[in-house]
């Protein structure tokens, strides 16, 4: 039996659900899934610059896995562009903290421990947050084929 | 209520530091006195345990809020043990003067 994959934690999820090409001339009908943990390798490297030993360290897995993983996303990113297909976020073997809020006024992320009895944006005090663990869109892992 | 900010230096117009455990300074604000203080990071350059230690920081000292850029995987865990709440804001450009300042003024 397979070794167990162990779950990449992602910070933020991406804030869409997927890219389409436009003004293509052979459209073609398929897609990639961009998984989230791809999506978060490589942000945490290509966006935030930092090194692979401190983007693997936030998302908890080895240098090597995150490697991997990174190199699958560029390599999907890649397919997209050149095959003309529009790119899909999946879920993947990612795990996020569901106690993570996102304001939709100041975009400030945050927790709210259990003993705050207000839940509000701790920044602007806005009410208008939203819920990581609720998102719309989102393929869920069992659809994605391995 | 106590709120640290991280911060890149020991005045309010740094910029604010968006590492959490290696930090250069810890801004402590006191919301209701409106009063702020800064503390040198002693584990900037630390090997390891960076982010554990300033968690640990943040628990002796009572804080109740803290702002940074990010949290690891163990510093959030002790914070979120502790009923500290953690915000992250993704704007690497705001100096502590401005994160001050929208703290104060939703609260006017």
């Amino acid at each position: 039996m397979a070794r167990r994959r162990r779950l990449r934690k992602v910070v933020a999820p991406p804030s869409f659900t997927g890219y389409k090409p436009y003004g293509a001339k052979n459209k073609s009908r398929k897609s990639v899934e961009l998984l989230y943990e791809e999506y978060e390798a490589l942000k945490l490297l290509d966006y935030d610059l930092m090194n692979q030993k401190e983007a693997a360290g936030l998302m908890g897995i080895s240098r090597p896995t995150l490697a991997r993983i990174y190199e699958d996303a560029r390599r999907k990113i890649a397919k997209a562009f050149v095959e003309v297909c529009e790119i899909k976020t999946a879920y993947g073997n990612a795990w996020m903290e569901k106690h993570w809020y996102e304001c939709n006024k100041c975009d400030a992320r945050f927790t709210i421990p259990e003993t705050f009895e207000e839940r509000n944006c701790p920044i602007c005090l806005s009410h208008d947050i939203k819920s990581h663990g609720d998102l719309k869109g989102a393929v869920s892992p069992s659809e994605i084929k391995s | 209520m106590k709120t640290v900010i991280t911060s890149s230096g020991d005045n309010l117009d740094a910029l604010f530091d968006r590492r959490f455990g290696r930090t250069e300074w810890f801004c402590i604000y006191d919301e209701d006195a409106r009063s702020t203080a800064f503390l040198k990071n002693v584990n900037t350059n630390a090997g390891s345990d960076a982010g554990e230690k300033a968690a640990e920081m943040m628990i002796s000292m009572n804080v109740n809020k803290v702002i940074s850029g990010d949290f690891g995987l163990l510093a959030e865990a002790i914070l979120d043990a502790s009923n500290i709440q953690m915000a992250i804001l993704p704007d690497p450009n705001l100096t502590i003067a401005d994160i001050i300042e929208r703290l104060s003024s939703a609260r006017r």
